[in-house]
């Protein structure tokens, strides 16, 4: 089955020598890092955690969000998933790989990453988080490869994988709460200590996410002309917007709590990211586009005008892509660490290196997902 | 600068670190406790030596005295001392820097504290501060490989070789205490300590309370070299140490205590 992703023809084959470039290129800025140390990316004694980080979380929650096709199809039976449910499983497995690789390229000290199996600590979140991933990678791949191979002999999936699968439902809520729990439990940064963290890091993941996957549905009917169908279409479009609505609606009851209580410890972080002080506006700009994006493909999503219309549809899914890389991504690390526990403001600009870095992550996820969505159509175009 | 911190007494014996490690690891154990600290001049934590039954498990604690500090307003010499003795490296840029002692305005140590009504204009002043080695250390449960821990005697340690450089504990600590090498630090040393290990890039750094010295029996190097007797040392465990007496008898404050982390690093106002 692996060989179908070999079969190819000329544009196919472009675009993956394409990501191939691109993936290394970041390597080669890896091996600089790897030399020099992270001093060559733009994170410092106050900003420790950057781009890496961000994408970390947004990643991890595009993962989380293949539960949203898995959970109508399997739970529900909803049949118009069919189509598309190993496509979220795919897309579930390029993403762990890249927030695998995110976090392994902000070690200071990579060679050592197995030290988290050898001096195993149950009270870090990280460790947990390690397994979570870990794991539900290894589902994925299992799932989407099993139901993929049984769909292929037009055989029945063994009794076994529908239990992983109902397993790999609660484990997928897991891996994102056990990601917002690395942030939310430290009592050193105010701005994450919130215990709407989780709630919101789901909400947002289950409109990006979707929003993903909308867009794959596009493309693989535009290039290989495999339908996947407009009611399934529709009812991810169902899921992104009310995801959306309830993002807005737990960014807003958090800012409710900050500002009406009014505790400098807290506020000032909010006043630094929406409104930034003299000489630091930074993010203030992109967290008003995030915002702004959001309400916009709301809008879009929930108007039955615009939602049908494909071009709309696009438009929305983008803008709630970026909406939530923003908010989650930059928004929410970075912010974590300005003002920094001694008051003092710092700019955090990503390096050139560290920008290539994490583009060639995004290449190699999108490799992934090129050669499994293709096995995917082959096998699925053979039935 | 290697010895300089030896009291005459010391000198006199001889002793080489191995002997010393030695015979601070029988003292631990509760022997001999009172004949290896009996060198130490009267007035800093060797009031210990007075008690007859040691106790077993000791709470090193530091008091700074802010008024006796603000006395010499430009002085860095606790900072130098730390420097030099634990291979810090000099690095240009400050958002690569490696702190382990420093000065901030009164302000950014004691946020919560600035409604306070503070004598001598204090609240104009730098204070130093450092890792407070935490009773409740935020750092050391986040980390996911066990490279950061608590000692019985209260001493927040790092293992330099174990780190993986993730930088959790960096985001977990709300004093700001640690720092990373983001290069590797061997290249920014003018001159190397031979009895200090030099670091890594890529790994996590901080005070360490001298452990060091105190294993040998000597004082944290920013306490010997304050010329104002500004930083007390001592045992929190023997109510008859200097540090357990000031703290009775003098108001004196932590940083973010409602955090519940219980700093060991003590402020006089």
């Amino acid at each position: 089955m692996l060989s179908k992703a070999l079969i190819g023809g000329k544009k196919y084959w472009m675009w993956i020598i394409m990501l191939g470039a691109i993936a290394l290129a970041g390597f080669s800025s890896y091996l600089l890092q790897l030399r020099f140390g992270l001093g060559i990316t733009g994170m410092g004694k106050n900003v420790s955690w950057g781009l890496y980080i961000s994408n970390f979380t947004f990643f991890v929650g595009v993962a989380a969000s293949a539960v949203m096709v898995v959970l109508p199809y399997y739970l529900h039976n909803y049949k118009q998933f069919g189509k598309i449910t190993v496509f979220g499983e795919f897309l579930a497995v390029s993403s762990v790989v890249m927030t695998i690789l995110f976090i392994f390229v902000d070690l200071g000290q990579p060679a050592r990453a197995l030290n988290i199996i050898r001096y195993a600590s149950p009270k870090s979140l990280l460790f947990w988080d390690m397994v979570v991933l870990n794991v539900y990678l290894l589902m994925n791949i299992i799932i989407g490869w099993k139901t993929l191979n049984a769909e292929r002999k037009s055989e029945q999936q063994p009794f076994w994988i529908k239990i992983l699968i109902i397993i790999s439902i609660p484990w997928a809520i897991s891996i994102h709460t056990v990601t917002a729990f690395i942030f939310s439990g430290l009592v050193a940064r105010p701005f994450w200590l919130t215990a709407i963290l989780a709630p919101r890091f789901l909400a947002s993941a289950f409109a990006s996410g979707p929003a993903i996957l909308v867009l794959i549905c596009f493309v693989i009917k535009r290039i290989s002309g495999f339908d996947t169908g407009r009611e399934a279409i529709g009812k991810l479009v169902q899921i992104i917007a009310y995801a959306t609505v309830i993002n807005i609606f737990l960014l807003l009851a958090e800012m409710f709590t900050v500002f009406y209580s009014d505790i400098p410890e807290h506020s000032q972080y909010f006043d630094l990211l929406f409104f930034g002080t003299k000489g630091y506006y930074l993010l203030s700009p992109f967290m008003w586009l995030s915002m702004v994006l959001a309400w916009l493909s709301a809008f879009v999503f929930i108007n039955p005008h615009t939602r049908k219309n494909d071009i709309f549809l696009i438009g929305a899914c983008l803008a709630v892509i970026i909406s939530v890389w923003i908010e989650k991504g930059l928004g929410l690390v970075v912010s974590g660490f300005v003002p920094s526990p001694l008051g003092e403001i710092t700019r955090y600009i990503p390096s050139n290196h560290e920008i290539a870095i994490t583009v060639g992550i995004y290449a190699i996820g999108l490799l992934i997902l090129t050669a499994l969505v293709k096995i995917a159509i082959s096998v699925k175009s053979e039935v | 600068m290697k010895g300089d911190g030896k009291n005459e007494d010391c000198k006199g014996l001889n002793l080489d670190r191995r002997k010393f490690l030695k015979i601070t690891g029988l003292s631990v154990a509760g022997l001999s406790f009172s004949s290896v600290f009996s060198f130490i001049p009267k007035g800093s934590f060797a009031n210990q030596s007075k008690q007859k039954t040691s106790p077993s498990i000791r709470k090193w604690a530091m008091v700074i005295n802010l008024a006796a500090c603000a006395k010499r307003p430009n002085c860095s010499d606790c900072i130098d001392a730390c420097n030099i003795v634990h291979n810090i490296p000099t690095l240009k840029t400050p958002k690569k820097e490696i702190k382990w002692i420093w000065k901030v305005p009164y302000v950014s140590a004691f946020p919560e504290n600035i409604h306070l009504p503070v004598k001598n204009g204090l609240k104009g002043l730098p204070v130093m501060v450092l890792c407070n080695h935490c009773e409740n250390p935020p750092c050391v449960k986040v980390c996911p490989t066990k490279a950061t821990w608590k000692r019985e005697d209260g001493i927040v340690m790092m293992d330099y070789h174990r780190c993986i450089g993730c930088r959790y504990c960096m985001a977990a600590c709300p004093y700001g205490a640690r720092s990373f090498n983001w290069f590797d630090p061997r290249l920014f040393l003018k001159t190397v300590y031979q009895d200090f290990p030099t670091r890594t890039k890529g790994v996590v750094e901080k005070c360490n309370f001298c452990e060091e010295r105190v294993a040998r029996g000597f004082l944290p190097a920013c306490v010997e070299a304050c010329k104002e007797n500004a930083i007390v040392f001592g045992d929190l465990a023997n109510a008859d140490a200097e540090v357990s007496k000031i703290l009775q008898e003098r108001h004196c404050i932590v940083r973010k205590p409602h955090l519940g982390t219980e700093p060991k690093v003590f402020y006089i106002i």
